[in-house]
Formats: C-alpha cells, sequence, structure tokens
C-alpha cells in the first residue's frame, strides 16, 4: 500500500505518488526529494538537527511521517537564503561564527527562524531554552547564541 | 635622503590575513543547506546496507542462515564473514612496543563475537528500509562464552579470554621511570593519593558515521566518500587489505560533521562497503543509526588511576606515581592501537609541573566493549583530571591556595626546553602567563571573598582550577601512538595557479569542522601574496596529494600551516622570476602581494592571470627557459612537535535539593602561539570546553555486568544542551613557537582542562562536608550518594 504526498517544501509543488505510509518525513525530503540540506542526526526526536518548518511551526522530520505531511507547507533550510543572499539569521551565524562542523546548523536555523517569530527572546537564558531541543557539539553554543541575540535585535529594531 | 634608495616591502602596511577574524569560506555552504556530507551523497541508483549486530557480549557464531533474508524484497546480497573471507586480508594495528598483542580488524565477525553492537552480518538492498527489513530475518546462533564486562576481573588468572591467540587479556602493559619514586615519596613531607576514575564516554559527533562507496566499472575503480578525520590512512589501510592501488582507490572526507576522534579510525564497515561494491559492482550507501554509532564507534577514557604525589615543606612536588588500567574493550584499533589512550595518560601525567621522580604503570585490559579510541585530547582530560587533584589535595594538606602551590611548581620560563620523565619535551610556553592570566580573568581573588560569604550562607559555592599542557604538531621524531609504524609527522601543500589565473591550494588534512578551509587559505594568501578570497583550499581528499593522513592530534595548523608557508614562499619566487621578465625589473625589486607582481615604488605590476597567461598560453612572451609551471609542493615535517597550555578556572554552584551543579563562571587562559583566526580560535575553546563539562557532569556510556549498554539513547546518554553551558571567557596568551608560523595546535585544549577544573570546583564546593571527588562524570546522583554518606558520617561522628 502506498499513498500520494503533496506539498509545498520552500515554494516548491510536489505531488509523490508510491509513498510507504512509514516513510519518514526527513527521508522523503532527503531522498524522494533530494533536499539534503535537512540533516539526520539520531532519528528518535532528541538531537533538533532535523527540524524544518510545518505549516509554520518547528517540527522533528525524523518524528513525523512524510504522509502525516501531506497538503502542509514546508520550510527546510534550503528555503532560507542562498549563498548569495544569506538571510539574516544565516548572515548572523556567519558573523558569530554559530557553526563549526555545519551538522546541527539547519536544525538550528530553523529553530531560530521559529523562535524569532514567536518570543521576544529578550534574555540570553531565553535564547537558551528555546535552543535546549538542539545539540551542538562544536560551538558551546556560545556564538550560536550571540547569532539569535543579534538577529533578534534586528528584527526588533525593524518593528519599533 | 637619497631617492635612490630601494624602496622597502610593504610588510607593515598591507592588511595581513594571519590574525584576523576572517568569515568562513565553509560557511555560505553550510548555512543554506548546500554542504555535502557522506550521506548526502547520491550515486546511480545506490544499494543501501543494513548491519545486523551482535546482541550477545561474547558468543561463538555457531550459525547463520541468511537463506530467508536473502529472498527478502529488495535484498540484493546478505555477507558473512564466511562469504567474504576470500576478498580481504584482515587490518593489523601494529606496533613496536613490547608487552602488546594486535587484534587483527575483519569486516565482520569470524567465529565470535566479542562485544554488542559488533558487526555479524550485512544485508544489501534497494532501500535502507528493505535492508532493515530483512535483518530481521537472519538466524544466528550463539554459544555464550561469558560477558568481561569490567578490566579489574578481565585481568584475574583464571579469567575468560577474549582473544585466546593473545594467551591474555591485557593487550598492552607500558611503564615509565624517572628517580627514586620510593625513597622521595618517603622522605615527602605531604603525601596525597586516591583511586580515580574517569568512565566509559562516547565522543558523540552530531553526524553519524557514514559512508558511500562509489563504484566505477570502466576501471573497476571505488571512490570512497567518507565520514573520516583521517583519508589518507583510510585509503592506504583499504588499499593493502583489497589488494586495490591507490589509484583506482580514492577516499574523499568532504563535509564532515565533527569527530571528536569518533571518525578517526579505520572501521570494520569502510572495509565492507569497498568488499561489496567490487563484489556486486555497485554503488553502495551506509549510514549508521544513533544506537549503532553509539553502540560500535570508538569509544573514551574508561580507566582507574592509583595515584601518589609527595611535596616537600615547600610546597615543591617531588614524585608521583601512577598505576593505570584501561578498559580499552574488544579489539585495538588502526591505526593508534589500543595503547593510544591508557599510555598517554602515563606519559603526560606529569604534565606540566616539574617534578623529580615519576613511575607511571599502565595496563590496557581487553573487555566485551567497543574498542576505545582517539578522543578529542586523548588521555590528558584524565592525566590532567588526576593531576590536577592531587595538586589540590596538596595545597590543602599544605595550607596553601590552589593557585600558589601550582605557581610553586609549574615549569619556568628559564627551564625551557623541559622533558618530563616519559621522555615528553615542553618547548617554551606560558605555562605561569596562563595561569597569572586565568586568575586575573576570573578575578580570582574577589572569587574568593564571594565563596567565603556564600559559605556563611550555607551556600556550596567551589572554585576549581586546572593547569595543563600538551604536545601539538608532532613531528617524524615522535609516533602521534606508541611504537606506530606509520609516518604521521609530515603534511604536504601542493599550490598552484592554474592556465585562468585561479589559485588552488591542496592539502590531505581533513577538516570536520576546524575550519581549515579558511585558516589555511588565511596562511596561503600571506606567503604566496594572494587576496585570501581568491585562493581554494581543497582538503580530506587522497587524490590530491600522494601521501596524507588526516587532521588529528591538534596537527593541521602547525603541519598543513608549515605546509603551507613553504610551498607559498616557493610558488612566490616563481612567480617573481616569470614577472621579473614580464616587467622587465629585477627579482629582487619585485613584490607580489594581493593576487599581482608589482615593481617596488612604481605602479608596473602583472595580474596573476597575465602571469599565467604568459606562462601556460601566450608563448610569445617570455623565452622557453622561462616558463616555470606554476605550482610548489613542499612536505613539512615539524621533527618534534610543539607544546600548547593553559589555565582553566571554574566556579560552581551545587544546589543541595536537586544536587545540580550550576557553572558560574569559566575563564580559559591558553597559549596557543601565534592565532591564525582568532575567532576560530574562540569557538574550538568554546566547544572543547562544553565537552569537558558533558565529562564532568553529565555523559557516561553505563554497561551492565552482561555486556549490554544501558545509555544508548541520547536521552540517557546526556551531552551538554544550551541551558547548561556557561559563557566561557577566552584569554590568549601568543607566545611564538619555534615550528614554521609560531602556530601551536589548539583544537583539543578544552577538553583537557574543564573536567579537571570542574572536578576541583565541585570538590571544592564540598569541601566543608569533607567530600572528595575521585570519579566522573560527578552526576546528580554521584553527588546526592555523597553527600547521604557525608551526612551519615558526621551524625555517626556526632553521636560518638
Amino acid at each position: 500500500m502506498t499513498a500520494t504526498v503533496s506539498v509545498t517544501v520552500n515554494g516548491t509543488k510536489y505531488d509523490e505518488s508510491d509513498v510507504e505510509p512509514r516513510l519518514l518525513l526527513s527521508d522523503f525530503l532527503r531522498e524522494t526529494l533530494g533536499l539534503t540540506g535537512t540533516h539526520v542526526g539520531c532519528e528518535h526526536g532528541v538531537c533538533g538537527a532535523c527540524t524544518v518548518l510545518v505549516n509554520g511551526d518547528s517540527v522533528r522530520s525524523c518524528l513525523m511521517l512524510a504522509v502525516q505531511a501531506n497538503g502542509a507547507e514546508i520550510t527546510t533550510v534550503e528555503g532560507l537564503g542562498t549563498p548569495d543572499v544569506l538571510n539574516e539569521l544565516q548572515a548572523q551565524f556567519r558573523e558569530h561564527h554559530g557553526l563549526q562542523c555545519g551538522f546541527c546548523t539547519p536544525g538550528m536555523l530553523i529553530t531560530g527562524e521559529d523562535l524569532l517569530r514567536k518570543y521576544p527572546l529578550a534574555t540570553d537564558d531565553e535564547i537558551r531554552e528555546g535552543l535546549s531541543g538542539n545539540l551542538c557539539r562544536c560551538t558551546g553554543y556560545q556564538n550560536i547564541v550571540a547569532a539569535i541575540r543579534s538577529a533578534a535585535a534586528m528584527r526588533a529594531e525593524k518593528t519599533s | 635622503m637619497s631617492n635612490d634608495m630601494r624602496a622597502q616591502p610593504s610588510d607593515v602596511v598591507r592588511p595581513r590575513n594571519v590574525g584576523a577574524s576572517i568569515k568562513r569560506t565553509e560557511d555560505l555552504r553550510l548555512l543554506t543547506g548546500r554542504g555535502e556530507y557522506s550521506a548526502d551523497r547520491k550515486p546511480d541508483r545506490p544499494l543501501h546496507i543494513a548491519f545486523l549486530r551482535s546482541g550477545q557480549p561474547h558468543a561463538l557464531i555457531a550459525r547463520i542462515d541468511t537463506a530467508v533474508a536473502q529472498a527478502s524484497p529488495g535484498v540484493v546480497a546478505v555477507f558473512t564473514a564466511e562469504s567474504i573471507s576470500g576478498d580481504f586480508k584482515p587490518v593489523i594495528p601494529f606496533s613496536r612496543m613490547a608487552n602488546y598483542y594486535a587484534t587483527p580488524i575483519m569486516p565482520l565477525a569470524s567465529g565470535k563475537v566479542r562485544y554488542v553492537g559488533e558487526a555479524v552480518a550485512a544485508v544489501i538492498a534497494t532501500s535502507r528500509y528493505l535492508a532493515e527489513d530483512a535483518l530481521e530475518l537472519i538466524e544466528v546462533d550463539y554459544e555464550p562464552l561469558g560477558a568481561l564486562s569490567r578490566a579489574e576481573l578481565a585481568v584475574a588468572d583464571d579469567a575468560a579470554l577474549l582473544h585466546e591467540e593473545a594467551g591474555t587479556n591485557v593487550l598492552i602493559a607500558r611503564e615509565f621511570r624517572k628517580g627514586d619514586v620510593a625513597g622521595d615519596l618517603e622522605a615527602a613531607v605531604v603525601r596525597v593519593g586516591g583511586r580515580f576514575e574517569m568512565t566509559r564516554k562516547a565522543p558523540l559527533a552530531m553526524e553519524p558515521r557514514s559512508y558511500t562507496a562509489e563504484y566505477e566499472k570502466r576501471r573497476d575503480a571505488i571512490t570512497l566518500y567518507t565520514s573520516s578525520n583521517i583519508p589518507g590512512i583510510v585509503r592506504d589501510a583499504i588499499s593493502e587489505s583489497l589488494g586495490l592501488p591507490g589509484h583506482r582507490l580514492r577516499v574523499v572526507a568532504p563535509d564532515v560533521g565533527g569527530s571528536f576522534g569518533s571518525k578517526g579510525s579505520l572501521y570494520p564497515e569502510e572495509l565492507l562497503i569497498c568488499i561489496a561494491a567490487r563484489k556486486l559492482g555497485r554503488s553502495l550507501k551506509w549510514t549508521a543509526d544513533r544506537l549503532e554509532d553509539v553502540s560500535s564507534s570508538s569509544q573514551a577514557f574508561a580507566e582507574i588511576v592509583e595515584a601518589e604525589m609527595g611535596f616537600d615543606a615547600n610546597g615543591v612536588a617531588t614524585s608521583l606515581q601512577a598505576d593505570v588500567i584501561g578498559d580499552v574493550g574488544a579489539y585495538s584499533i588502526y591505526p593508534w592501537t589500543c595503547g593510544l589512550e591508557p599510555v598517554q595518560v602515563v606519559s603526560f601525567l606529569p604534565g606540566p609541573y616539574k617534578i623529580g621522580s615519576y613511575r607511571g604503570s599502565v595496563r590496557g585490559v581487553a573487555t566485551c566493549k567497543p574498542p576505545t579510541g582517539p578522543y578529542r585530547g586523548v588521555g590528558r582530560p584524565m592525566s590532567t583530571f588526576v593531576a590536577e587533584r592531587l595538586m589540590d589535595l596538596g595545597a590543602k594538606a599544605l595550607g596553601l591556595d590552589p593557585l600558589e602551590v601550582r605557581r610553586r611548581n609549574l615549569v619556568r620560563p628559564e627551564d625551557f626546553p623541559y622533558r618530563i620523565a616519559s621522555g615528553i619535551i615542553w618547548d617554551k610556553t606560558g605555562f605561569l602567563e596562563c595561569l597569572d592570566a586565568a586568575a586575573e580573568a576570573a578575578n580570582y581573588e574577589q572569587l574568593r571573598i564571594q565563596q567565603a560569604d556564600a559559605r556563611n550562607h550555607g551556600r556550596l559555592l567551589g572554585i576549581g582550577i586546572a593547569s595543563y599542557a600538551e604536545l601539538t604538531g608532532i613531528g617524524s621524531r615522535i609516533a602521534v601512538a606508541p611504537g606506530m609504524p606509520i609516518n604521521t609527522g609530515s603534511e604536504t601543500a601542493k599550490i598552484t595557479i592554474d592556465s585562468t589565473g585561479a589559485i588552488t591550494a591542496a592539502f590531505g588534512v581533513a577538516s570536520h569542522g576546524q575550519g581549515l578551509e579558511t585558516t589555511l587559505a588565511q596562511i596561503v594568501a600571506d606567503d604566496l601574496g594572494a587576496r585570501f578570497e581568491d585562493v581554494r583550499v581543497i582538503q580530506g581528499d587522497s587524490d590530491e596529494v600522494p601521501m596524507s593522513t588526516g587532521t588529528y592530534a591538534s596537527r593541521s595548523a602547525v603541519l598543513g600551516g608549515g605546509a603551507a608557508k613553504h610551498a607559498s614562499r616557493i610558488l612566490q619566487e616563481k612567480i617573481k622570476r616569470v614577472s621579473s621578465h614580464l616587467l622587465e625589473a629585477n627579482q629582487d625589486d619585485i613584490e607580489v602581494s594581493e593576487g599581482k607582481a608589482v615593481v617596488l615604488g612604481t605602479d608596473r605590476a602583472v595580474t596573476f592571470k597575465q602571469i599565467a597567461k604568459a606562462v601556460y598560453s601566450d608563448m610569445k612572451t617570455l623565452p622557453v627557459e622561462a616558463r616555470e609551471e606554476l605550482t610548489a609542493t613542499y612536505t613539512y615535517d615539524p621533527i618534534n612537535g610543539t607544546t600548547a597550555a593553559a589555565t582553566h578556572i571554574a566556579a560552581v554552584e551545587i544546589d543541595p535539593a536537586t544536587c545540580f551543579v550550576r557553572i558560574l563562571k569559566y575563564v580559559v587562559a591558553e597559549d596557543c602561539g601565534r592565532i591564525i583566526n582568532p575567532m576560530i580560535v574562540d569557538g574550538q575553546v568554546h566547544g572543547g570546553v562544553a565537552q569537558g563539562i558533558g565529562a564532568a557532569l553529565f555523559e557516561e556510556l553505563v554497561y551492565d555486568d552482561d555486556g549490554q549498554l544501558l545509555s544508548a539513547s541520547l536521552v540517557d546518554y546526556v551531552i551538554p544542551s544550551a541551558p547548561e553551558v556557561p559563557v566561557v571567557d577566552v584569554v590568549h596568551i601568543e607566545s611564538e613557537s619555534a615550528v614554521a608560523g609560531g602556530f601551536r595546535g589548539m583544537g583539543e585544549g578544552g577538553t583537557i582542562g574543564a573536567p579537571a577544573a570542574i572536578a576541583n570546583a565541585i570538590a571544592d564546593a564540598l569541601s566543608p562536608l569533607d567530600i572528595e571527588v575521585s570519579i566522573l562524570p560527578m552526576t546528580p546522583e554521584r553527588i546526592f550518594k555523597l553527600m547521604e554518606q557525608a551526612r551519615l558520617k558526621s551524625r555517626g561522628k556526632a553521636d560518638e
């Protein structure tokens, strides 16, 4: 038994037939659609590397089936900015050296986008709490926090 | 002033790349999902591998039946040790060390299994899902032989043997001696000691191990994309094992998602995927899931150290002795051997201190667990934990401040180069400068006042110091692992300007997060006279240089950087020679800068593009003998290596209700010589400290007496997340080393200093309760038990 999954990913519409019901959304994005920017770090919902936005909310794509995403609007790291035009948060990650090996980075960026849209992020404690579901082994988080702090300040300035 | 004076090179005014916090080249692709890790490769219709792993810790394999699995949907092949036995030679982690037994490395368990998680069979199918489905259909009959789960028990005379051919479970034994330890301890005014332990730990890179073998039918050739930090070593080992010459086996480490040592050895799965690709004539993919990664990648620490230190009346450490037992797991790893981690504990135990006499003995004991291997810091997190605890115990017994006892014992500037008992030589490094700078940055005296105040209010606040030294950028005179026959002491740079004027600098090092594409380009830009953004660095590809090993042991800035400097200068000389023809000027009057050769004091210049055109394409501009190919290769060997050092200071508070340790302040003062990119150096320190915090407070691979791993998920194996990691203040002491460029290696230090500093801070916080810290991690559970015991003891005393 297979199903058809219709999703919009980073603004592009995909209709994929023959999707096995057990196929994880993370594997669907990476293998079926070839969007390998989303990384799989643990496959049990702890590390946060595979985080994507589904209908505007951050979701672990390793804990969701592709068929559950039918009809959804999905944003992955490929949908943020390009090397020529980084988006604001990506630019702050680069500015503050918020990445080293880059493996957790897509999940950090998507979680960061979600936090920036939903919370004021007035203190570092708030940012760190927001990031507590995303594991990084390289940076010690300090520069990731700095990047998000800076992006939050820039957004606050824009909206004031 | 004479106006015909020759103009001077504009070194002073030219912007330098080395020393600047240049934004990383790697970031643009990694931030936009355009990176390419091994699992991201998309060869034509690849097959997928899933491994059946042993659930038995130690058992004979009596029978494997793969018939049903073979017939399962999508399955192309099922391999066992028997079905591939003619396709490879076992890889032997050889060493010249005495008292060492090298266990052969096989792609799949042969005859018996020796740890839970060892690969027994490999299913190859059209998708990973189908391959995993078929795993369940393989039948294996085991005859259990009894788990060897504790090193202390495995050394007993009547213990079962894990490797019968070895005749013992002690795979490695070694001893270092200097002076009369027994006599000096006898004469010591103060003797302190204890039994110290760091439990088994996972390096836990965020990217699980992952391999893609791309088969090229035309040449019967393989390109292995591997999440490895030693692609050159992997190439050479697989080439030998499979009888495949290097020009038919290319090993590439593309973007690699961290290693910390876990991707720094040859793995059975790397052998198997290449064997299977050749047997089937197909491209293959395998990525570990997290359980596989934790239970089959090399692990760390697992050492118990009985140690004693003697001091004279002036607080000078006169003698030190230690007996180390390392639980090295089931196999010796390639190429480092099972001696790597435990032997380095005794090699480095005297640390940055002048200690008169020393005896350090070590045994590495086989148990039914995955092999231990390199982990960031190798041996030194443990040796520093022990030495720094002993320093604090000594300070307490002598009535000295912990800062003062270190000041009295650190190797002083006039003592360098200083040879420690195990033969390691410290070159001139800012040991005392780091101690003083850390104390100043931490506002140490103020911290002690705060602590006294907190104690008056019943709060458990503690301050811990750790000083250490490490050997980095090791040259050919010293083996990175004891007695190892492969050369890890040199590194090659090959810099080319092609016919379009583009600059490519190729190295054998293999960045896995360190940002070498950026830092090596900074060096090339400065020493060649190019613009940073014009230099493309290629690394992690065995086809690019004839021989290389990779990135490990804090070597790449020193060895790769040294090679870059030398090759850049050779190429710059060529550019000067060619442009002297083009510009009709004396070579000595030409300066190469910003991608141009300029006649000093004039506006006459040619760009690299024009020079390339003259050399390669336009056959009219240069005499034939002046058409030098614009390429330079240099292999750099620093011979000995260079020291790096630091002092860490941590202030912690323990919540008496939850027993949770909160880090209030963390300061690192480190000497990594001339800094190439301060932003990257700070990042390395932050990350290293975070891992050290994990080792100190959270991370523990718990194996039960049956050899089963009880903490294989990230729920049970806890690594620090953002709220647990404090802001780390980093102070740099830039004392230039004697190697090319004055660099020192620095990627490992954070992990070396942090466990000891935090252990000392916890011990200090708990000192009113008379509690000693001798095991890491100090989880809330362990602290709770220690506090309960202390309460019972003090109640007992009160009752007397």
